[in-house]
């Protein structure tokens, strides 16, 4: 494995950047979860790598905690997502102009 | 450039593509099918990287459990096509991106120990279970509770509004009994 580290780094900043536009640039929310998925994916392979470079285990242990808290998040907006949708009937956020639950 | 280098940079190259590819899409299935192949690459770039357990990780929750949980919300929703197109902000959030990346790659290469080459090492499976349950058992215990409260979450937000959930419930339990 002979590689620099910054380029893995630059590989998790690319592919964080391209979650950052997902997230705002797209109109479904699906997208924006998917988008926000891509994020976590970014900081998962930062985490990894720092924890090869420092030969700790504690980059891992907290890659782990990101999969975990990833798993919760994208449960809970999907079950919001649902929500709203059956309130408003429309998946895209500037609909959501009711103010009434 | 050894053959692991070559590996990593293949990798790479596959995470970056399946990833813009699957943000650029219009429909929202397509753009999942996708990023299950930069799930899958991500995992073998783990693996590369010494971290066995957490590929395996990644393959089961991210690229299993996570896509087919957003694969079933999609289906659950009809689409309309006013909302596969943009926001009217995309070019500012594009600008927005770009400039954060070039800060980044910036920052990358002004920092002396980004050129460091990383040198192989695993993290085999069993010492990083015992390390994990040695050191960050609080935490552990803590990602179970949160996940509790997710359940308990879901199973509130879930309930039907409006349409009288709790007399169809009550309905069924009066049935059930």
């Amino acid at each position: 494995m002979i590689v620099p580290l910054g380029h893995v780094f630059i590989l998790a900043g690319l592919v964080f950047c391209m979650g950052l536009v997902c997230l705002v640039a797209r109109r479904n929310l699906i997208m924006t979860l998917v988008g926000v998925e891509v994020m976590m994916n970014a900081a998962a392979i930062a985490f990894v790598a720092a924890a090869l470079r420092w030969k700790l285990m504690e980059g891992q242990a907290f890659m782990l905690f990101i999969l975990a808290m990833a798993a919760a998040e994208v449960s809970v907006g999907l079950a919001l997502i649902v929500g709203v949708f059956r309130l408003t009937g429309s998946l895209d956020p500037d609909r959501y102009d009711i103010l009434k639950w | 450039m050894t053959l692991y280098g070559f590996i990593f940079y293949v990798l790479g190259i596959l995470i970056a593509v399946a990833t813009a590819l699957a943000i650029t899409r219009r429909q929202p299935i397509h753009a999942v099918l996708y990023l299950i192949v930069a799930f899958l690459a991500t995992a073998a770039l783990f693996f590369l990287l010494g971290a066995p357990l957490l590929a395996a990780f990644v393959v089961i929750l991210n690229a299993g459990a996570i896509m087919v949980l957003i694969l079933f919300g999609i289906m659950l929703f009809q689409r309309s096509p006013r909302e596969l197109g943009l926001r009217p902000e995309w070019g500012p959030a594009t600008l927005l991106g770009v400039v954060f990346l070039a800060v980044t790659v910036a920052m990358i290469f002004k920092d002396p120990g980004s050129g460091i080459l990383l040198q192989g090492a695993v993290a085999k499976p069993g010492d990083f279970g015992y390390f994990l349950f040695g050191r960050y058992w609080l935490a552990i215990e803590i990602v179970s509770i949160l996940y509790l409260v997710v359940l308990v979450a879901i199973i509130h937000l879930g309930r039907r509004r409006g349409g009288g959930g709790d007399e169809a419930e009550g309905r069924a339990r009066e049935v059930h009994e």
